[in-house]
């Protein structure tokens, strides 16, 4: 049972050996009253028939495994990607414990965000001493030229006003007056992690323009504003930089944390590492027009760009897959008056000649899928672009208006006839469709894995694997770099997905002398 | 002409929602469109408008439908006397829940919804009458309510409550837009009641921005849910809610208040004999010691 210094297991083998096993069964048989197995594993199948799947679908109360996060996460991402800013929690400090170790895990990297560190006290008297303290320390020990708050739930319900507490600070000469402290008020129970993104960024362009309107004109510094949202892939900042960059076309990007979120190991920390600079978002207004790469969760940062600064905030989908990706490029194109470069063109046919090449493979497999808004509706574009079909599509964070797009999307393929839309609902409802109504695959984060052991538990040959595309991604490494959007991400994309399918036909026919008859060295 | 957002803050009871909603049907019989937000658990800003026992409420709609993201503006808008347009926050229960954040809630979600937008020239919301949290400030923080009228009576504790709503305002008010427009006197009948709100008023920086009689026809309009200006517009009571009505049109007084330290207030109060001069040698004294 003791480890040896030589030897040292993790928890797995090592709770394989004798002495644990023993010490397990004698658990279980002792102390832990548990049914027998006969009775779990009876009930375990229970779970996966339909009959289960029909109660679990009339549940009202309980939300289990949810596929959303909270809105201060999404606000501490926003203001991630600004130049020299610190995000600032005003609540709690678990609730910023559990954005820095949500983000960490995804990211591996250090992410910091500060908290005022409410307590019980401050829920009674107001949180403005907290505020008060918090802005003045924030900024003296991390030198911030920007502070970003957002709230916790607590703050939201004794109704702190948070502008005010700002205000107050600075007139108190906490912090100087000049410093920008854009506030968002992002309760966690309301709305979802992109909200709370939308809540911020909305924030922050407030700050920054709506004292500042005079003598700013659309289109005068020839930019387009890129809003990329609750953007988690790192590589997408960047390709789609290169892309406006190859087509010669002045942009910027407003919220950009690929670089503080992917810091090199040189031996210096840097707090903050890039990201939109305050003078390009002074400047934003002046653009010929601001983007939003996903549109379903920037409703009220869109109102703000049409309404105050009156551009004309052209839509544009969410750039993921071929047609979104050309859609995205015509429409920068027609904006700004630039062709569209042979590189891209190149490009372009490069992913059309994979997407011949690997169709057989990808021609009528199901994926079950689930994210935000766009990345669902983004996805399911593709797979059918692909060829595959796309089965059920579950978005926790999403609404009737959403449902209703994406339904158009998907009478567009002969694809997505057999497609279905579950909004609001949670992984342990994509569990009972998994089991009912089985996926080739299913498509979403690292939560789904235990919908992957599920499957295998019950039927080791009717296992559905998990590719892993959106967020959060705890148990693969470095995945966040990588690239979902522009010609660059669906080749990135085409290369999972058809992969995956290749392994698990592998599996499938790896048995020696029964299945191996297909075990095929080239696919 | 701009929108312009009041509150009305004052004592419980003092008649809050009944002088406003007099107030309001006076401004829409001008041709003032007008937009009244109970925040008041209570939910009765508005059933004198739409002759209703209690309207529905934005939070137990809510209730209903999962979440306040499920509803619709027209589910929780109504209209009533004159086009006045109506919604209530609602809130729990007595002893249960968070009363306050409802108000934030409801607000959010009428700005959201764009029940702002219309061309609209007032919005009043009516306030329940202690603010006991961050949440009944809702209605004063920046870009909503510019003006605050108090409803005070020439009662001891209504002016108490008066000072303190004063004191609130001035936390906004050094930092936000948010300006003590006026008291409007509820009158009780008491002596010299006028000549007392008029003096606080002074104190306070502001003014009485108008003295309501009391009428019993208030009280008779009521109970048919009607306020007067519809119960019965030629009487003498209907006349004084058109005079304040024009009064808030017209009035450019806003100002951030000066509230008093309580020695001034019931100096104040004594002065006018509504509290007896205290007598220290009787503190902490029983009966018995004090026959003695």
């Amino acid at each position: 049972m003791s480890q040896t210094v030589d030897d040292i297991k993790a928890g797995y083998p090592l709770f394989l050996d004798q002495d644990y096993q023993d010490m397990f069964a004698g658990k279980r048989a002792n102390f832990e009253e548990a049914p027998s197995p006969e009775k779990v594993r009876e009930t375990f199948e229970w779970t996966t028939t339909k009959e289960y799947q029909e109660i679990n679908f009339s549940r009202e109360a309980v939300t289990i495994s949810p596929a959303k996060a909270c809105q201060p996460l999404g606000a501490v991402l926003c203001a991630l990607g600004f130049e020299n800013t610190l995000p600032y929690v005003h609540g709690s400090q678990g609730c910023v414990a559990y954005f820095r170790t949500y983000f960490n895990r995804h990211f591996k990297e250090p992410i910091a965000c500060v908290s005022d560190s409410m307590t019980e006290d401050a829920a009674v008297f107001g949180g403005h001493n907290n505020m008060y303290q918090g802005l003045e320390n924030a900024y003296a020990l991390y030198k911030p030229e920007m502070i970003a708050v957002s709230t916790t739930c607590m703050a939201e319900v004794i109704g702190d006003d948070i502008s005010s507490f700002v205000n107050n600070a600075k007139k108190e000469g906490h912090i100087p007056q000049d410093l920008p402290v854009p506030v968002a008020h992002t309760p966690s129970f309301v709305g979802s992690h992109v909200v709370g993104w939308d809540n911020m960024f909305e924030g922050i362009l407030r700050s920054f323009t709506a004292q500042a309107m005079e003598g700013k004109e659309v289109g005068s510094n020839g930019k387009i504003n890129i809003v990329p949202g609750f953007e988690t892939y790192l590589g997408n900042y960047r390709v789609i930089k290169r892309m406006l960059t190859e087509m010669n076309v002045p942009f910027t990007m407003l919220s950009d944390p690929s670089e503080v979120l992917d810091t090199p190991a040189d031996g210096e920390y840097r707090m903050y590492a890039g990201g939109t600079t305050q003078y390009e978002v002074k400047d934003a207004p002046n653009a010929i027009d601001t983007l939003f790469l996903q549109p379903w969760q920037s409703i009220k940062s869109k109102k703000v760009v049409k309404e105050m600064w009156n551009q004309p905030t052209t839509s544009v989908v969410y750039p993921l897959g071929l047609a979104g990706t050309d859609n995205f490029l015509m429409t920068v194109s027609e904006l700004t008056g630039k062709p569209i470069p042979d590189s891209l063109t190149v490009e372009r046919g490069r992913l059309v000649d994979m997407m011949t090449d690997s169709h057989p493979w990808l021609h009528g497999k199901k994926f079950a899928l689930w994210g935000d808004g766009d990345f669902v509706i983004g996805m399911a574009r593709f797979l059918m672009e692909l060829g595959a079909e796309p089965t059920h599509l579950l978005c926790a964070n999403a609404n009737k208006k959403w449902e209703k797009e994406l339904q158009k999307v998907l009478d567009a393929s002969p694809y997505g006839a057999s497609a279905k839309i579950y909004v609001g609902k949670d992984l342990w409802h994509m569990r009972s469709l998994v089991f009912t109504d089985r996926p080739d695959f299913m498509i979403g984060n690292s939560y789904g894995k235990f919908i992957q052991r599920d499957t295998k538990a019950l039927d080791p040959a009717r296992e559905v694997p998990l590719i892993r595309i959106g967020f959060p991604i705890f148990d693969r490494h470095h995945l966040h770099r990588s690239t979902t959007l522009g010609y660059e991400g669906a080749m990135q994309i085409l290369t999972t997905l058809v992969n995956a399918v290749l392994e698990q036909l592998d599996n499938e026919t790896s048995e020696l002398g029964k299945t191996d008859y297909n075990y095929d060295l080239v696919r | 002409m701009a929108l312009r957002q009041c509150a009305i803050y004052g004592k419980g009871g003092i008649g809050k929602s009944t002088t406003t909603q007099n107030l309001v049907s006076a401004l829409a019989e001008m041709g003032k469109k007008v937009l009244i937000i109970g925040c008041d658990p209570k939910a009765d800003s508005t059933r004198l408008i739409l002759h209703a026992k209690a309207q529905d409420t934005i939070m137990s709609l809510a209730a209903e439908a999962g979440s306040v993201e499920d509803l619709e503006l027209e589910d929780v808008l109504k209209v009533g006397y004159k086009g006045i347009k109506c919604a209530e926050s609602g809130g729990p229960e007595p002893g249960v829940g968070c009363a306050g954040r409802g108000v934030i809630t409801a607000i959010n979600f009428l700005e959201e919804e764009g029940a702002y937008e219309e061309d609209l020239d007032f919005v009043f919301y009516d306030v329940l009458g202690d603010v006991v949290c961050g949440g009944f400030a809702m209605p004063i923080r920046e870009n909503k309510a510019q003006e605050i009228y108090i409803v005070c009576s020439g009662e001891m504790m209504a002016m108490f409550a008066a000072n303190n709503i004063s004191k609130g305002i001035v936390k906004y008010a050094t930092t936000g837009s948010v300006r003590l427009a006026g008291l409007i006197c509820n009158s009780r009948n008491t002596d010299r009641e006028d000549e007392l709100i008029m003096e606080l008023a002074a104190k306070l920086g502001t003014q009485m921005i108008h003295f309501v009689p009391r009428d019993n026809i208030v009280q008779r309009a009521e109970i048919r849910r009607m306020t007067v200006i519809e119960f019965d517009p030629t009487c003498k009571q209907a006349n004084e809610y058109r005079t304040l009505a024009q009064k808030i049109v017209d009035n450019k007084k806003f100002v951030i208040p000066t509230p008093i330290e309580m020695e001034e207030l019931e100096t104040l109060l004594m002065e006018f004999g509504l509290m007896d001069v205290e007598d220290e040698s009787i503190v902490g004294k029983t009966a018995a010691e004090l026959d003695a």
